[in-house]
């Protein structure tokens, strides 16, 4: 498969991307290429150019600041695996990292690509949402930043404007007694997520005293699970309570916006969900140190 | 438009002049003329066209020309030296981890950034990471066995 032909400019710096994109309001950003690439050879798309951040300096890596995770948007799944930063202060994302694809594909695809594509059936969507990560922003009027709340505002449409790039990802660092975890039911063949669960609970004084859960691969977008959350804050984390909480989940789920296709219909994805969201939830608990 | 690269393939720089739209795959296959890197599924699913991009494992058919400018490229072609073969094109071979193929070039690219990252895995563990390359011969069997000898053979110094 052959993309449409287009220009191709290489940008040095953000600032120098974002003129680019003044220049060029047809153009689309280029980091690893794994979710833009495939969209071009399918022809779903047809930008006049491409500008590609993917050499930026500054924009890869994962420091820790000021009680935040702060993720460079050109950091790739595999860096996200493998970073310890993440293992002990957001155990889902680098979990959820990990599942993504296979080796080659973790090796070149970048979160920052990942999360602006926002596909419903990619995985880091939901747990940024779980763990309220914050989006930073850059246009060629300065930076801007977004809660994960507002910024995945659909079907493969987020806060990000047409001239705008998302420079980098914070999720505030964990806490003692909390834990978090994902957990996947991957489509056999492409391994994107049929539904995906991430959960961060926080137990103090052996209770919940705080709980995040959150969707994907089932909605639009990804949602946070009020219902599953408020049954389990105040409850030992026993597995009853988990279970019990986790069948809560299709209160935080409306009915016409779970999606289906011939794999997984909506009804079956619907009826499933809770068993990730148990998964997910069980696991988080375990690795509440 | 036209843009200049420079990409070193098995240790061989190449400066061309490529269309903004040449993947990988086709700049090696095409413009370069080394035909083990393969073209398999096109959506970067089967792996054939694995090769090593700075020494890690990327799909060519999911990456652009240009992207690559400036990095050194090995391919199937580039792993055999002084006409000694690499211990995992022995080993698929001792162990018949192929049947057609047409896999086999991923499958070993595949398999070589497995042993970077793991010297010695175990069957479950060469399952895991192998999954983003797909054989419809073998049934796998023989490749993990293929995998095993060859980590053995590293291990052993012997290569």
């Amino acid at each position: 498969m052959f993309a449409p032909q287009f220009d191709y400019y290489r940008a040095s710096s953000v600032a120098e991307a974002a003129a680019l994109l003044e220049q060029h309001p047809d153009a689309k950003v280029l980091a690893g290429g794994h979710s833009l690439i495939p969209v071009l050879k399918l022809r779903l798309a047809a930008p006049s150019a491409l500008i590609d951040i993917g050499r930026i300096d500054g924009m890869r890596g994962i420091r820790e600041e000021a009680g935040q995770i702060v993720i460079g948007a050109l950091t790739t799944h595999a860096e996200l695996a493998a970073s310890v930063t993440l293992q002990s202060g957001a155990t889902a994302l680098s979990e959820a990292a990990g599942m993504i694809g296979d080796p080659a594909v973790r090796n070149r695809g970048t979160i920052g690509g990942n999360v602006a594509h926002a596909d419903p059936a990619s995985d880091l969507p939901a747990v940024l949402r779980c763990l309220g990560a914050e989006f930073a922003i850059a246009g060629s009027s300065g930076t801007r930043t977004v809660d994960a709340a507002d910024f995945f505002e659909g079907l493969m449409t987020t806060a990000v404007e047409e001239h705008e790039i998302l420079t980098a990802i914070s999720i505030p660092s964990g806490s003692g007694g909390q834990g978090s975890a994902y957990a996947k039911f991957s489509h056999p063949a492409s391994r994107y997520a049929v539904i995906g669960a991430a959960a961060s609970v926080t137990v103090a004084d052996g209770v919940c005293s705080a709980a995040s859960v959150a969707l994907g691969g089932l909605v639009p977008a990804p949602v946070r699970a009020a219902a599953v959350e408020d049954a389990l804050v105040g409850k030992a984390l026993s597995a009853d309570a988990i279970a019990d909480a986790a069948r809560c989940v299709g209160d935080s789920l409306a009915d016409d916006e779970v999606l289906g296709d011939v794999y997984a219909s909506a009804e079956y994805r619907s009826a499933v969900a809770h068993v990730w969201v148990n998964r997910a939830l069980t696991a988080a608990a375990a690795r509440c140190g | 438009m036209t843009i200049p690269v420079s990409i070193t393939v098995n240790g061989r720089r190449y400066d061309r002049e490529v269309e903004p739209r040449l993947l990988l795959v086709h700049f090696i296959r095409d413009v370069l003329g080394l035909t083990g890197t393969k073209v398999g599924c096109d959506t970067s699913q089967c792996g054939s066209c694995t090769v090593l991009l700075d020494g890690v494992s990327a799909k060519a058919c999911t990456c652009l020309a240009v992207q690559a400018d400036g990095a050194s490229v090995t391919t199937i072609e580039g792993l055999a030296s002084d006409s000694e073969l690499h211990p995992l094109q022995e080993s698929f071979w001792n162990k018949h981890g192929l049947q057609c193929g047409y896999c086999t070039p991923g499958m070993i690219m595949a398999s070589h950034e497995l042993l970077r990252c793991n010297a010695d895995p175990s069957a479950e563990e060469i399952r895991h990471g192998l999954e983003g390359n797909m054989c419809r011969c073998t049934g796998y069997q023989n490749i993990v066995r293929s995998v095993r000898e060859a980590a053995e053979t590293m291990q052993g110094g012997t290569s």
